[in-house]
Order: structure tokens, then sequence, then C-alpha cells
């Protein structure tokens, strides 16, 4: 089964708006985003139970690299950076349509990704990558099988769990704490250096509209609450019941 | 047709109540906005989103839409865009919402905003990012319809007594794009009012150190009656409690008349699922854990200690 897991590069800590109202990722640090692990791990089992190989596909700035960087020390085989001036500040449909092409240039049974990125939280690009490819999709995966018709996958719902049965290719998008991320070990970290990283142009993957549609127009500061009161232990418990008492729940 | 359209999630039960929500945003800028409703109940559900302002249901009950969440969906409402064109069309901020607009936007190649917490109109909308830290406005260019994701609870529902016309809607899914197929459904069992409805709600994080510890919140909601309880990710992601508890960006939003955290710590992504609670009660053992800040009430302390000593308390006072 060959894997592809797209990941994305997110600052470390929290983000900050540059003055154009874009996330600033040039120039901070970054790292792969903790969100996408769940998934590479899942990748990475999958090809190790199943025979395949994980190729990595990320769209960013140069930094972006570091993102790859870690997730072939942990094990995936090659990396696809995809790195243009004119994909920054790139929307939810840009970058499904890069990845998708990306994706597309490779031979592929499963496509994983995270289920919204930490800094971003659209979750809504694994989705529209798998309608642009064609294929199925299910989101919010915590555990995934082969099967005789492709794939046995149990989805988190709000109140429980789904399973589904899954054709192949599909896009599925993991949890946290779905599987435990391995960290990467030096002789991993050390491979990684010499393993494939493509840096294919966006002429190369045919995409030639990166028109922006969400134009940032104001960005204000959320009116912060005056903080309350801090009690510490032991007269906390007649304020909590107090508390409790005025808003009539006791 | 309308200027704005609600995707309104449904199930035998009834209408999601975000789909309700998602009318009265409409409303806003949309005097008869209409809804789309597929899957088992859809026809049914009519009646109650007509009471919250939609003019027109288009509703489908083929159990297509049930058994292939998503993509059957999106296909629909691309075909009915093609047919009627209109300027927005409005999700909840839901796992399954959100599956059938990312979908529909690789159908129509039109803008799609998440997480919006207001809409001004089909072009203009407001979201809060960075936990709730920041509020961006939004402008949305790019072909129509525009697609636009609501927070659930970011707005009061508001009936308005009227009454959908209902358009039967033919569900024509080929079977080579339904794609994945619903085999099997778990519920969790759950006792006590839903996390979203009740009117308190305890919440377990981190520092809970383990799944036994929920047992104390569980008794704690129980002796509070109307109380349920839920969890930070971390919690969920250490797999004490199933993610049905998560409150956050990714799991429940809560309004609560008071909500008390013990042992969370106050990750922006927690903030986001509950910074509109009436009242904030933290309890913590760590004096620089960002919730202790922003709650009316911070209790620097032993939740150990803290909580078994409110529960006597709550007795007491019940006793007395």
């Amino acid at each position: 089964m060959n894997v592809v897991v797209c990941a994305k590069l997110v600052p470390t800590g929290t983000p900050t708006l540059g003055p154009d109202h874009l996330v600033v990722r040039s120039g901070v640090d970054g790292t792969l985003d903790p969100g996408d692990e769940y998934g590479l791990e899942l990748a990475l089992q999958l090809t190790e139970q199943h025979g395949g190989d994980v190729t990595v596909v990320s769209m960013g700035p140069d930094e972006a690299g570091q993102a790859l960087q870690r997730a072939l020390a942990m094990g995936a085989s090659r990396g696809v950076l995809v790195s243009d001036p004119s994909l920054r500040g790139a929307d939810a449909l840009v970058t499904a349509r890069v990845l998708a092409a990306a994706i597309a240039t490779t031979a592929f049974d499963l496509v994983v990704a995270g289920v919204e990125s930490t800094d971003g939280y659209t979750g809504t690009v694994p989705v529209t990558v798998a309608e642009l490819l064609g294929i199925a999709s299910v989101t919010a995966v915590r555990r995934l099988e082969p099967s005789d018709t492709g794939a046995r996958i149990e989805r988190m719902t709000e109140r429980g769990y789904d399973v589904y049965e899954c054709p192949l290719p599909a896009v599925v998008t993991v949890t946290a704490g779905a599987v435990e991320p391995r960290y990467p070990s030096l002789k991993g970290i050390m491979q990684a250096k010499q393993k494939p990283v493509d840096r294919p142009s966006l002429q190369d993957l045919g995409v030639s509209d990166t028109t922006v549609t969400q134009i940032v127009t104001a960005v204000t500061d959320t009116p912060t609450k005056a903080g309350g009161e801090i009690v510490q232990g032991d007269e906390a418990v007649g304020r909590i019941a107090d508390l409790l008492a005025e808003a009539k729940a006791i | 047709m309308a200027r704005a359209w609600v995707y309104a999630e449904v199930t035998p039960d009834g209408p999601h109540p975000a789909a309700l929500e998602l009318l009265t945003h409409a409303r806003s800028f949309d005097e008869a906005p209409a809804a789309i409703a597929l899957g088992p109940g859809a026809t049914a559900a009519a009646t109650e989103l007509g009471a919250y302002g939609a003019a027109s249901v288009y509703a489908s009950d083929d159990p297509v839409f049930a058994e292939h969440p998503g993509r059957p969906a999106a296909h629909v409402l691309a075909g009915l865009i093609e047919d009627e064109p209109t300027e927005v069309v409005l999700f909840a901020q839901t796992y399954d919402s959100r599956d059938v607009a990312g979908r529909l936007q690789g159908c129509t190649g039109s803008a799609l905003m998440g997480n919006a917490t207001s809409i001004t109109d089909p072009r203009h909308a407001r979201a809060e990012i960075f936990g709730g830290t920041k509020i961006v406005d939004v402008e949305l260019a790019g072909p129509a319809p525009t697609l636009i994701l609501l927070r659930p609870k970011s707005i009061v529902a508001e009936p308005t007594g009227g009454i959908a016309r209902v358009v039967p809607l033919e569900a024509d899914v080929l079977e080579e794009v339904r794609g994945a197929r619903i085999v099997e459904r778990h519920e969790e069992a759950t006792s006590g009012p839903r996390l979203e409805d009740a009117k308190v709600v305890l919440a377990g994080g981190r520092g809970l150190g383990g799944p036994d510890a929920f047992a104390i919140l569980d008794e704690l909601a129980n002796e509070i009656g109307g109380a349920a309880v839920g969890a930070s990710r971390a919690a969920v992601d250490a797999g004490w409690v199933p993610y049905s508890y998560q409150i956050g960006q990714t799991g429940k939003t809560v309004k609560p008349e008071v909500y008390l955290a013990a042992g969370i710590s106050g990750a922006l992504q927690h903030i986001v699922g509950m910074k509109g609670a009436k009242r904030i009660v933290a309890i913590n053992k760590d004096a620089d854990a960002p919730l202790l800040a922003m709650a009316d009430l911070g209790v620097v302390g032993d939740l150990f200690q803290v909580l078994p000593a409110l529960m006597e308390e709550i007795r007491r006072r019940k006793g007395s």
C-alpha cells in the first residue's frame, strides 16, 4: 500500500499576523504540524505491515523543508515540496488544488492528512483534495485496516463512532490520539538527509490559478474580559458553591 | 430563489440545532432563506426549519445521504446551484457539514470560509482566530455562491413561526460517486443532559491524571443535577474519555450557566469551545495556567481536595 501524507509547516508557539494580515511563516521557527504526526504514524504502520512506501507532500515556504525533514526522519521514503512566491497567503482552495496536483504525480492507494491544521483550523482541504482527485474520503479517522473491498475505517462522531467500508484510493484524515507518533531516531535523522525531495514548479503541476478568494480586510483584538478573582484552596469551596447557587444550579 | 441557502443537517429525530442558528444568521440579510435537507427525516424536519425562517425547504429522504456522508450531498448541492444560482450557502462548523462544504468547494471553485462567528452579507463575514484572541473580517471573492461555515452557538436561534414550502428533491446519485459507506454505527451510552444543552458543565483535563478521576466529576454532576461532564482534548487524546466528551475548537462548543474546569490549563483550542460560558470556574494546581486568568473564579489548589469538599458542601446546603 503506497501512502501519501500531507504535511504542513506551522509556526512553533502562537502564530502571529503580519501587516498584510497573513500568518507570518517565513523566518519564524516552524515545525511539522503536530496534528499531522498521527496520520504519518498511521501511514508508517500501514506500510510496515502491508508493504509500500510513504511519500510526504507539503506546500509552503522553503522553511517547510524542515517539516518534510522531520517526516522523513520518522520514516517516510521521499518528499514533495511545492514552494512558490505566488502561493503566499494561499487559501483552502488554492492549497487543495496544489496538493491534489502534487499527489496526482505519485502512485498512491491512500492519502492521509490531519483533521485540521493547528494554525488555521479550516479542516476542509483534505476533502476538497478528494473531490478534485475524484476519490472517496473519510474524515476524523481513529482506525484503518485494509479490507477485501478497500479499507475498513472507524470514524469518530459527536456521539460515538461509525464504521465505514471505503473503496481505495481514498483520502482520510486522522485524529489526534489515534496512534502514538514515534520520535525520529538518530539514525532516521541522519538517513533523512539522503532521502529524495522533489520540488516541482506550479507549471510542472499544471496549476495556473492561484487567485486567493479569501481576503482579510481587518484584524482586531478581542476585547479582553476583566480577569476574575483568584482564590486559594480552602476558601474556594464555599465560593464555588455560592457561584453555583447564584446560577440557580443547586 | 433565495440569496442564502442553509445546508441543514437532519436525522429522523429532527434538524441539527445548528441548522436553526444558521437560518437566524441568514435572515439578517435575506428575508426568505432556503434550507436544503438531505437524508432520512428531511421532509419531516421542514416544519421546524420553516418555524425558524426557512421560506422553502428542498428535501430528500433518500437513505443514500445517511449511508454515504459527504459526497452525494455535495454533488446534489452542486447540481442545485447550477439550476438555481444563489449567493451563499451556510454550513455549521461540524465534522459532517464541513465535509459537504469542502467537497462542494471542489465542484464550484468558490470561496470557503471556516470558523465564522457572524455574517454581514454573502461576501463578508467575521471569524475569531488563535483561540478567539483576534477577530478577522474577511471579504470573499470568486464565483458564487460563497461557502461559509459558522461555529455552532455563535447566535441564539430565533423562531419566526413561519411555514416552509417543501420542494421534493430527486436524489440521483451514481453508484461510482457515492464513496465510503457506513456499515455500523456505535453510540456511547449517556445519561443526563447533553453536553451542549447542560446548564452546568464539569470538564476535566490532563490534571485529572487518568480516567478514574472522571468518576469524581460524574459524581459531582449527579449531585448538582442538570450537569454534564466534558473534557479537554488532552484528556481525550490520552484515551481517558471518548471523543464525544471533547470541548474545544475540535469537539463541542458549550455555553452553560456555569463552566467548571478541573485540571485544564487552557490551550487556545480548548478556550474556543467554552469561552461563551456565563460563569467560568477553573481549578488548577498551577497558578500560571491561562484558564485561571480568564476565569470568573480561579482556584489555585488540588482538585482532588477541592472537588470532594465541594461535593460535601453541596450536600450540606441541599440538606439544610
